[in-house]
């Protein structure tokens, strides 16, 4: 077993830490979307919500803490889905020439890269989580210390899933492309319906079927219910719609990023062993 | 008895249909500077790519530090350090940085990391800019920090990619200077360059290598006296009648034709011979334009083996030669 990885991972924070401009946006730019989007659209929400009757012996949960869950998911997807950038340049100013001529196996490299990732998404989560809490998130409501950790867990267990999925994808891209405009272009690309065809931010109840269909699938909306489970409860109703978590559905959340992380892993092995330096 | 710290057998290597390399065999042993002299295209990044295991090995058998590139790669690249041709060091690190990564990917202590980075500076100059980030250095201050990342894991091989491409003369005299320092040390090197007075300067031997194949190999010496003490050029009104007069000289060792002047290898002092020559000439009718005496330099030895000048490209011997003539007038 070598822990080369380690070497992947510092060089990664260090950077992380190094550029303040960067730092200091990533971690500002999920609290954004909280306090000016989040509050503004829960008001107008709420007030729909406060008009619809009560469904009886289900707790109400605003919007703000409904859409929290969401912004945590999506803030990851973006930060994980560009993450694999930094590759990218690595390779573009022959950067990446001095790890590959090293012992340090493929292996290693992309651990060392992934777990730099699940670094920057647990502050960051993290964040949104304390900053939410401030400005009137309810998550965790009525839970015990003991709820509250499990419950913390297992956020922090299914971003981290999901972060790898999108880092290892995002690494596969940058490791096959040329120029930083097509990783670009790409990216803008497939983050369009993953963040709009998923329940983020919204309940899917009344979009078109097919749409409906296809966001079950979407690993955002497997991540934002697994969140919601976890942060909200199994049975709750938000804006007249009711949500019932089973077992079954936190299974496949867990499962459904497992098995894709391990997919979007196998391709970007597979895209590392042929890359020529 | 010499150790060979890199072994190289026929080896050939194709990009498509073109052989980049061509049935190429050489040892270089233990302690020495070793130079593959030849323009770019040679094949001389080619072979270091196999040798550094960057490149898969197609046809021949190489082995370095005792270990074979095909079968035993994890162990070759813990035997050498490399300074690649192109710059690539992280600018957006420190220097201490950039070496501390170097000694974490090769899995160094943390003890043996900051030993071996504390020496490097020193043997580099580069003390007082341990925290500048590599950026903020200039370009021969770049490349000495890639040559302590180099040695960073006391490499039994160091290999340098066209070490000073681009440099202005006195960073270069300086690179040459640490390059002699480290072999000092007892680190072997193994350089390409397409410089002539790199190859001369630095190495105990040369292979000059062109179109893929070794032309001949030797010490810098060793290869000028192959040609003889002395060249003679001379410019006549008449270079072929001039041409078959001296080649019934004993002294003259060669006589190549292919520019206006013509190129006379001597193998004595020609302030000796030069007297009988032009007497010689006189007697066979043909007038002498001008005449110069130099010394043999890698530039003739180069023109002579391959029968073009070292230029950057390299492939259009025409213009080479041209060249070669202007540079003598």
């Amino acid at each position: 077993m070598s822990f080369a990885f380690r070497a992947i991972y510092w060089r990664e924070m260090v950077k992380f830490f190094r550029f303040k401009s960067v730092l200091f946006s990533s971690l500002i730019q999920p609290v954004m979307w909280l306090a000016f989007f989040g509050v503004a659209m829960s008001k107008s929400f709420d007030k729909i919500t406060a008009m619809l009757p009560p469904i009886a012996g289900v707790p109400t949960v605003d919007y703000l803490s409904y859409m929290g869950a969401g912004i945590i998911a999506m803030d990851v997807l973006f930060a994980s889905l560009f993450g694999g950038t930094t590759l990218l340049f690595d390779k573009k100013y022959s950067l990446l020439k001095e790890t590959l001529a090293s012992p340090i196996s493929r292996v290693n490299i992309v651990v060392g890269f992934g777990l730099s990732g699940i670094t920057k998404a647990f502050i960051q989560t993290g964040i949104i989580i304390v900053f939410g809490r401030l400005i009137g998130m309810t998550f965790f409501k009525g839970y015990d210390p003991i709820q509250t950790l499990i419950a913390v867990v297992g956020i922090f267990l299914l971003v981290g899933i999901f972060t790898l999925g999108f880092l290892f994808l995002s690494g596969a891209i940058a490791i096959t492309v040329e120029q930083p405009e097509g990783m670009q272009s790409i990216l803008t690309l497939l983050s369009m319906p993953l963040f709009f065809v998923s329940n983020a931010l919204y309940p899917v109840d009344s979009f078109p079927d097919i749409l409906k269909f296809l966001s079950i699938f979407n690993p955002l909306t497997l991540l934002a219910n697994g969140i919601r489970y976890f942060a909200l409860g199994d049975n709750f109703s938000v804006m007249g719609g009711h949500y019932v978590y089973t077992t079954g559905d936190i299974i496949m959340s867990f499962g459904g990023l497992i098995l894709f992380g391990l997919t979007t892993l196998s391709i970007v092995l597979w895209r590392f062993n042929k890359v020529d330096i | 008895m010499t150790e060979n710290v890199i072994e190289v057998n026929n080896l050939e290597h194709k990009y498509g249909d073109l052989k980049a390399v061509d049935n190429i065999s050489f040892t270089v042993r233990k302690g020495e500077i070793f130079s593959f002299l030849g323009p770019n295209g040679a094949g001389k990044s080619t072979v270091i790519n196999i040798l550094t295991t960057l490149r898969k090995i197609q046809k021949g058998e190489a082995k370095v530090n005792g270990y074979d590139v095909a079968k035993e790669s994890k162990a070759v690249r813990k035997s050498i350090g490399i300074v690649f041709q192109m710059m690539c060091l992280d600018y957006e690190m420190t220097v201490t940085e950039n070496l501390e990564y170097h000694g974490r990917i090769y899995s160094m202590t943390k003890e043996e990391r900051k030993k071996r980075i504390n020496e490097l500076i020193k043997l580099t100059d580069l003390e007082s800019k341990r925290n500048v980030l590599v950026k903020d250095l200039s370009g021969g201050m770049k490349r000495r920090l890639e040559l302590a990342r180099g040695l960073m894991t006391r490499p039994a091989v160091l290999f340098l990619d066209e070490p000073t491409v681009g440099f202005d003369i006195q960073t270069r005299l300086r690179m040459w200077e640490y390059l002699r320092s480290i072999k000092k040390q007892g680190t072997t090197i193994f350089l390409t360059t397409h410089y002539m007075e790199e190859a001369d300067q630095l190495s105990d031997r040369i292979s000059i290598i062109d179109h893929g194949k070794i032309i001949t190999t030797g010490t810098g010496s060793e290869l000028k006296n192959q040609i003889g003490k002395d060249i003679i050029y001379l410019e006549t009104n008449d270079n072929k009648a001039a041409a078959s007069v001296l080649k019934t000289l004993e002294s003259v060792k060669g006589v190549n034709e292919d520019t206006e002047f013509l190129r006379v290898l001597i193998g004595v002092d020609a302030t000796h011979i030069l007297p009988k020559i032009m007497d010689m000439m006189r007697q066979n009718g043909v007038e002498i334009i001008s005449v110069n005496i130099k010394k043999p330099s890698m530039d003739d030895v180069f023109v002579h083996y391959t029968g073009h000048g070292l230029r950057e490209g390299g492939t259009d011997e025409k213009q080479n030669e041209g060249e070669t003539a202007e540079a003598l007038t």
